[in-house]
């Protein structure tokens, strides 16, 4: 299968194979997303046997925006590229705080209807800003 | 200055909360003339709302009172819209709501303190800094105690707070509840590994303790009314059940009480439950002390 290559975006690539949706749901993308996108799903890889590509067009993803990637594929990797080259290559990071991405899985939390998702990372786990409680990382997905 | 959760104080400042209380207690008067208390309950409450209240009258304060049954929330307006508009009527807010985290929200949305007056099954650190106080009163000290926390041990928030406050201090703690209603295992995995204290589970009651406390099954909270009844009928401390208790044994309760302790242990001297909730008045005046200075 043949991609195009692209002058300005964002690749994210070894993303577990299966799991690009959730990463596209992640990035916001969506019906009303402005920029040119190709999924590729289960593919062949080196790494990991099979893996999904998320290739954004005309957008350079924060690092910020895609250390979140990590809650669902923390394997992933994100090359940005600029003037058809790539000009920074990483690995995705779970971050420190989380804030308006992900939901709280207590339904009794105020996050659910009157405020942002808030959270904190603990010990390598995230707490709720707002009712305080201990979550997995996938748990906020 | 807000306080919305007692993972917000360190050992120093409840310490010191908890001296103020004593000292009020003893008659120390708190002049906070001119500042106005905003008690917004939108759950039910009868200890917690009026010793608040009692409490700003005590320190020379007004206090005005919301009734969400009566308000503007019944046309729509919004929680946050309430707190900005309350903020401005009044120098501090206390703060009861059944959906877990409001008081951090309404503390982000307002520059005046907050007080968490209890958040759905989450915190109730004015609760905490009450059963801490009285612990200190009735037994002189809380480190190396042995604490036993009997009942709804999933629904109830004070028991979350006070099994945190307990592990600051050092004490031991015993958790019985009825099946089905144990605390969270994760949380009590966290007190455990953060205070480095002894935690121990039980089924069945164990009076065998130096604080026996008690707290009802929160019926409320139950999705099934008919389970929550049936557990309701099969908890119940007797007064038979603490003939082998030790002399200096200390029974508290939150309160309300209803069908959980004996009535007849009420008139037992060991019974604190009733001076516990009259406490609520010098360690709220306290707590208003510290949020506002």
């Amino acid at each position: 299968m043949q991609v195009d290559n692209i002058e300005i975006g964002t690749v994210v690539d070894h993303i577990k194979a299966g799991q690009a949706p959730k990463v596209m749901r992640l990035l916001g993308i969506g019906d009303e997303y402005p920029h040119r996108v190709a999924v590729v799903m289960h593919v062949p890889s080196k790494k990991m046997k099979t893996k999904d590509i998320v290739k954004i067009e005309g957008k350079v993803v924060s690092k910020e925006r895609a250390n979140i990637l990590a809650l669902v594929a923390p394997e992933a990797s994100v090359n940005i590229i600029k003037n058809g080259k790539v000009e920074e290559k990483y690995r995705v990071k779970l971050p420190e705080k989380i804030e308006g991405v992900g939901k709280c899985p207590n339904p009794k939390c105020i996050s659910n209807t009157d405020a942002r998702p808030k959270f904190e990372m603990e010990k390598k786990q995230y707490r709720c800003y707002y009712c305080e409680r201990i979550f997995k990382t996938e748990e906020l997905v | 200055m807000d306080l919305i959760s007692l993972r917000d104080l360190d050992k120093k400042t409840i310490e010191s909360i908890i001296s103020s209380a004593e000292e009020i207690d003893n008659g120390r008067k708190v002049d906070l003339k001119g500042k106005i208390l905003a008690t917004l309950f939108f759950e039910p409450s009868t200890r917690t709302k009026l010793s608040f209240q009692t409490a700003a009258l005590r320190n020379s304060m007004g206090y005005i009172d919301f009734n969400p049954e009566g308000s503007s929330l019944k046309k729509g307006e919004s929680f946050i819209d309430t707190i900005k508009v309350v903020s401005g009527y009044a120098d501090v807010i206390a703060l009861r709501h059944a959906e877990e985290g409001t008081a951090r929200l309404a503390a982000d949305a307002t520059d005046i303190p907050v007080v968490n007056g209890g958040d759905g099954g989450n915190q109730h650190p004015t609760q905490t800094l009450i059963d801490l106080f009285s612990i200190k009163k009735t037994k002189g000290r809380i480190g190396g105690l042995n604490v036993t926390l009997l009942g709804d041990l999933k629904h109830a928030r004070a028991m979350r707070s006070l099994l945190y406050g307990l592990g600051m201090f050092g004490a031991d703690v015993t958790l019985i509840a009825p099946e089905g209603l144990a605390m969270e295992e994760d949380y009590v995995e966290q007190v455990r590994k953060k205070f480095d204290i002894k935690i121990t589970l039980k089924k069945e009651p164990d009076y065998n303790t130096d604080v026996l406390y008690v707290c009802r099954i929160q019926e409320e909270r139950f999705i099934d009314p008919y389970e929550a009844k049936r557990v309701t009928e099969k908890f119940k401390v007797k007064k038979e059940d603490l003939k082998g208790a030790k002399e200096d044994l200390v029974i508290l309760h939150p309160l309300p009480k209803i069908n959980e302790i004996d009535t007849r242990i009420d008139e037992m001297g060991q019974a604190k439950y009733f001076e516990q909730a009259h406490y609520g008045v010098p360690v709220r005046q306290a707590v208003l002390e510290y949020v506002l200075r």
